[in-house]
């Protein structure tokens, strides 16, 4: 190491030691300098390690099992790296330790041809060997890469620690040629964080803060006022008895959300500022181009490319909320408007029998029903318009890109009851996934819903979905999910990954069986509904799912 | 023109090719021991009971453009994974007009078609219903007529005979062999059936079903006598068993 660390990072690294030992140092570097949680990564790993590890077996430098040992050395030096320790609402609205660094594998090359490489089956095998937290790790899947690749990825996420997170490459490119990237520097491109699209290398993308969607109808409902803090927040957009059709509700509730945005940017902007000016980062700028020619900080615009993200949470419950009120109180006239907000102020108090109703009936996100999805259509397209191409304190633009952290769960705890449903102060729903149970016609109908999203048109989307791993048992079921990322990623979307189903999520799904309407179990050469079986199947499949566990 | 449908499974893996909706549709001449969807039996819409979701109905009428629409919306997915849809039951060909004109609707937007029947119909009705299928899934339960009988309740000549029509029209088929401990899964039967089987020179595979006991449940709330209590889903050893035996006759063999 002494010897590796006499030439790198002075010199060009010489061999994949020095690669992985340069990247190491620069790592440190960066997150040295700023402190952050900055979700730093070595961007296309299998790309810029591909050259190193020819050249080894070329030259006869090291022995494979030599640099398969570099490389879990590689793994374990971010795994005992934790982001620094978060307090207040930053720890609330992401609750982990983990430092978000996301190794990116496949996807094309800057000439747009497959990039997969040798490398990138190497780095799969690492990933499964290593089975830790950190790094995390995706695939690029785009249309040109084999399914060879794919299907080794979904062995690794068959083993059910929800890694690696698949991501559609040539979403990725157009969202960035959308943004108005170069063609090379979206191929170069990925994402990093969560699910947060980049231009690596060219771009400084900055997540600006979550954006509670649900919160705002709280707000609108209460034509401004805020139950919570006790406070006139937003503008008085009227009582609720003046919301005589659901286009009047819808108005104001876009008034209210245009209102906070134009807060959360005037706040955004003058935090940009103070970045700006007191939080240099030279060392960063030396790695990010244009930082140098432009003779400006990273933080200060310096980058070729500079946008800062507002993720917008609970697309879901805003979309099931909005559903629930036009269904219930203006289609079905079951109930008036005011005799709902009754309801949500009493937490469905002595109404159970009609929260179940709704929980059931209403015309929900998630299930292909365009009633439903409509509304999700309106509610982006607002959030959209509101955001996207506004300007910042550095020259860039404000974006949207939809993801939670944990902050779906922070959020929910500052809301009451939801028209949905949901009772007071329980999370909403997560990324662009259907709320916890929404979902009752399988994976391809939550496909479809997500996919009438715009993904586009927005920095990134999350999407999880449910996945027992007897489904990836034997090769039908392998294939089939193979077919329907990849139907996923025709129709655009941006990301998926798979909550492999555990013996611990039945249980609870057993004793909470309305929560888990929508979660699906492999039972004998076929799948089912896990709630709709008999007490003794559930019984036999938690501890057939415990066995496989093992 | 409607027809009753208890349920449509979207995402169906295991019901023939690709990525598939199933179209269960309700009403069965079959009254088999081991049936997994009891209330799939009667033709009616019926009223169950069922637990914490209070009253269910079990059945809705749906027109054929209905079906169609909901089909429609995984066209993608069928496209992708070379899937389509699987008439399923209940038992299709109990309302073979409504099946007939669903199918060529289907065929008419090219559809791949795949028809999960037991056969046990009139050799005009099984004729005109597969016409426009691409596939058939098809159920061997006994090669014994009485045995059959005593089972399932009906006679297993018409369904040999129609099995016949296929090999004979060489439609596509895939066998399907319920195995059932204590009533199907002995080597003398296993031998009378894979005899048969290569008479028909056609047929390379054979999907091995074994018992579930998913159903017991249904039965139970149904208020159905379950004619199955007692009897034990078969182990890994028999299964195992009854692989190798098709395989040593040299059928290639699929679970599930």
């Amino acid at each position: 190491m002494i010897e590796v660390s006499e030439n790198v990072p002075q010199n060009k690294p010489k061999n994949i030691w020095e690669a992985l030992q340069y990247y190491w140092y620069v790592h440190q570097g960066v997150i040295t300098e700023l402190n952050p949680w900055d979700s730093f990564n070595p961007g296309r790993l299998d790309q810029h390690l591909m050259p190193f590890y020819q050249k080894a077996l070329e030259e006869n430098l090291f022995s494979t099992a030599f640099m398969r040992e570099l490389l879990q050395s590689f793994w374990v030096k971010f795994n005992n790296h934790p982001s620094p320790p978060k307090t207040g609402v930053t720890a609330k609205e992401s609750n982990t330790f983990t430092d978000f660094s996301l190794i990116n594998l496949g996807g094309l090359k800057a000439d747009g041809s497959n990039a997969v490489n040798d490398m990138s089956y190497l780095l799969l095998d690492i990933i499964e060997e290593m089975r830790i937290l950190q790094p995390s790790s995706m695939i690029q899947l785009s249309k040109k890469n084999p399914d060879r690749f794919i299907k080794r990825a979904l062995k690794v996420v068959k083993t059910g620690f929800g890694q690696p997170s698949i991501f559609n490459t040539d979403a990725i490119i157009q969202e960035l040629l959308n943004q108005g990237k170069n063609i090379k520097d979206a191929r170069n491109g990925g994402a990093s964080g969560c699910i947060e699209t980049g231009a690596f290398g060219t771009e400084a993308y900055i997540l600006t803060g979550y954006f509670n969607l649900p919160k705002i109808l709280e707000v609108t409902l209460n034509n401004g006022f805020d139950p919570l803090t006790q406070k006139q927040l937003g503008p008085k957009t009227g009582d609720i008895s003046s919301f005589v059709n659901f286009e009047i509700l819808f108005q104001a509730w876009k008034t209210q959300l245009n209102h906070f945005v134009d807060l959360k940017i005037k706040g955004n902007n003058i935090i940009e500022a103070m970045w700006a000016k007191y939080m240099p980062a030279p060392f960063l700028s030396v790695f990010i181009d244009d930082c140098i020619s432009n003779g400006l900080d990273y933080n200060a615009g310096g980058a070729r490319y500079n946008t800062s993200y507002i993720q917008g949470v609970g697309l879901g419950s805003i979309t099931d909320s909005l559903s629930a009120l036009k269904y219930w109180v203006f289609e079905k006239k079951e109930l008036s408007i005011n005799d709902l907000n009754v309801l949500l102020k009493t937490d469905f108090e002595d109404a159970e029998a009609f929260r179940q109703k709704i929980l059931i009936e209403t015309p929900k996100y998630g299930n292909d029903d365009d009633r439903a999805d409509d509304l999700m259509k309106d509610v982006f397209e607002s959030f959209y318009q509101a955001v996207n191409g506004r300007p910042t304190a550095r020259g860039g633009v404000f974006r949207i890109n939809l993801l939670p952290t944990t902050s779906h769960v922070y959020f929910g705890g500052l809301i009451g009851a939801l028209p949905d449903g949901r009772k007071a102060k329980m999370p909403l729903s997560e990324g662009i996934s259907p709320f916890q149970g929404a979902d009752r016609n399988g994976p391809t109908s939550v496909i479809k819903s997500a996919s009438k999203i715009d993904h586009l048109r927005t920095g990134g989307t999350l999407l999880n979905l449910k996945l027992n791993p007897a489904l990836l048992e034997d090769e039908v079921g392998e294939e089939q999910i193979k077919n329907l990322i990849r139907t996923y990623f025709k129709l655009d979307g941006h990301h998926v990954q798979f909550n492999v189903v555990t013996a611990e999520t039945l249980k609870e799904a057993k004793k909470k069986p309305l929560e888990n309407r929508d979660l699906i179990v492999r039972v004998a050469g076929y799948s089912d509904y896990f709630i709709e079986l008999t007490d003794e199947l559930q019984d036999e499949i938690i501890r057939r799912t415990e066995h496989s566990d093992m | 023109m409607s027809g009753i449908i208890f349920d449509i499974k979207r995402f169906a893996i295991h019901d023939g090719p690709g990525i598939r909706t199933s179209i269960f549709f309700k009403g069965c001449p079959l009254s088999c021991w081991w049936c997994h969807n009891p209330e799939s039996c009667a033709l009616g819409i019926q009223h169950v009971d069922f637990d914490f979701k209070g009253s269910r109905i079990i059945g809705k009428k749906m027109s054929s453009k209905e079906l169609l629409k909901e089909i429609e919306k995984d066209r993608d997915f069928f496209e992708e994974s070379g899937g389509g849809v699987t008439f399923t039951g209940g038992e299709p060909l109990l309302q073979s007009d409504f099946l007939q004109e669903v199918a060529a609707l289907l065929k008419g937007a090219d559809y791949h078609l795949a028809l999960d029947t037991t056969a046990y119909a009139s050799p005009q009705v099984f004729s005109k219903s597969v016409e426009l299928m691409d596939l058939v899934l098809f159920d061997i339960k006994h090669m014994n007529e009485a045995k059959h009988f005593e089972y399932t309740g009906v006679s297993n000549k018409p369904i040999f005979k129609n099995l016949e029509y296929l090999i004979e029209n060489d439609k596509p088929i895939h066998i399907r062999f319920p195995m059932i401990p204590g009533f199907n899964d002995d080597v003398i039967h296993l031998k009378l059936m894979t005899d048969y089987l290569k008479s028909l020179k056609k047929i390379e595979r054979i999907h091995l079903l074994p018992y579930h006991k998913i159903a017991a449940g249904k039965y139970e709330k149904l208020g159905i006598e379950n004619k199955m209590n007692g009897i034990e889903e078969p182990s890994e050893n028999m299964i195992q068993e009854v692989k190798n035996y098709f395989l040593s006759r040299g059928f290639d063999v699929r679970i599930g």
